[in-house]
């Protein structure tokens, strides 16, 4: 198909999806005007119900945790299919040097790496009091560590997260999600039921089985995005290929 | 003005697709595919707003009867931002290896290589 042929097709295809769109925009509620019963119920009961005070984390690993099952799962499998293909046709050779000589690039990212890996371990730790969770908090936890790469060398990136530990960490994140959920089984309740005591609201104790799930997303997220990094910094190396 | 958290979710779909219709560079490609997705979280978060509410946190001092804005569409997002930056990966690496078996990025040389 020619170029001209194909913004003709797209022209008049996408005239047809923006009608669509329009429709069914319309047909929303005006904005700020919302009137989902599910959200408003979930807001007025999730703090009684789980004594969690983030009602989005509450949402996220308890009463849509299913849901948040399937992600794990998309995230884990798209993390394995950049391992399989990149990592299959890799060859072993010498790396080149790939040091940083600017001081200010080292003295700062090197400044960064222990506080940015903090408040990840805090984003995640509090994901159920606070604004965050595992999802946001692993993010910034894999951020601290490509900071050491920024700042560092590829070496001591690679030896402060070496290939056994993420490919463990990425599993035991994905596995113990689905470990939590069979526990509640076994325990009596339904798949991913929160059957652990509740403890008390508004304290790092709190809302029973959340702060597990919480856990294995923040170690899943972190480890897929280090194994990531890992996977197209060793493509870069290799600039002549 | 109302209207315009609406108007600008329709915006990126529609730029996105443009993007990927017209690319002549996979990673370019990939990114357009993300500008698309970006328009799904501008369109979930609007629905979930409500005029005056805030995020859906009651932290000690914060009553529940306030209410908030939807936790559920919310949680939609924040997951989906993160397993969209894993899926842009895949692709990214699906790129990667065409240009290694092939020596081009742009869709429309792949196709005549293949004639």
């Amino acid at each position: 198909m020619t170029r001209g042929a194909r913004l003709g097709l797209f022209a008049v295809s996408s005239a047809v999806l923006a009608g669509l769109v329009v429709w069914g925009l319309t047909g929303l509620p005006a904005f700020g005007d919302f009137h989902g019963e599910y959200g408003r119920i979930l807001n007025s009961v999730a703090g009684t119900e789980r004594h969690v005070t983030n009602v989005v984390s509450a949402v996220v690993f308890d009463y849509r945790g299913f849901d948040t099952l399937g992600e794990e799962f998309i995230l884990f499998t798209a993390a394995m299919g950049v391992a399989l293909l990149l990592r299959e046709a890799r060859d072993d050779r010498e790396r080149p040097r790939d040091e940083v000589r600017s001081d200010a690039v080292r003295a700062i990212g090197l400044a960064l790496v222990g506080p940015t890996v903090v408040l990840g371990l805090y984003i995640v730790a509090h994901g159920y009091l606070t604004p965050g969770g595992g999802f946001q908090g692993g993010v910034a936890l894999a951020g601290g560590l490509v900071l050491l790469y920024v700042a560092g060398r590829y070496r001591s990136y690679r030896a402060a997260s070496p290939h056994v530990l993420v490919d463990v960490a990425e599993g035991v994140g994905a596995g113990s999600y689905v470990v939590v959920g069979i526990a509640a089984l076994i325990a009596g309740a339904a798949y991913l039921g929160n059957v652990v005591d509740l403890g008390t609201k508004g304290t790092l104790a709190a809302a029973g089985t959340i702060p597990v799930l919480n856990a294995a997303a923040g170690l899943e997220v972190a480890a897929a995005l280090v194994l990531l990094f890992h996977e197209f910094l060793e493509e870069v190396m290799y600039p002549d290929e | 003005m109302s209207f315009l958290p609406y108007a600008l979710a329709a915006w990126l779909l529609f730029v996105g697709l443009y993007g990927v219709v017209t690319s002549r560079n996979l990673v370019h490609l990939v990114i357009c595919l993300g500008v698309m997705q970006s328009s799904t979280y501008v369109l979930l978060l609007a629905i979930g707003y409500r005029t005056g509410k805030k995020a859906p946190i009651f932290t000690s001092g914060v009553s529940v009867k306030l209410g908030a804005v939807d936790p559920v569409v919310q949680a939609l997002a924040l997951t989906d931002i993160v397993v969209g930056v894993t899926v842009a990966a895949l692709l990214l690496a699906l790129v990667i290896e065409i240009w290694k078996r092939s020596g081009t990025l742009d869709p429309d040389d792949l196709r005549r290589r293949d004639e």
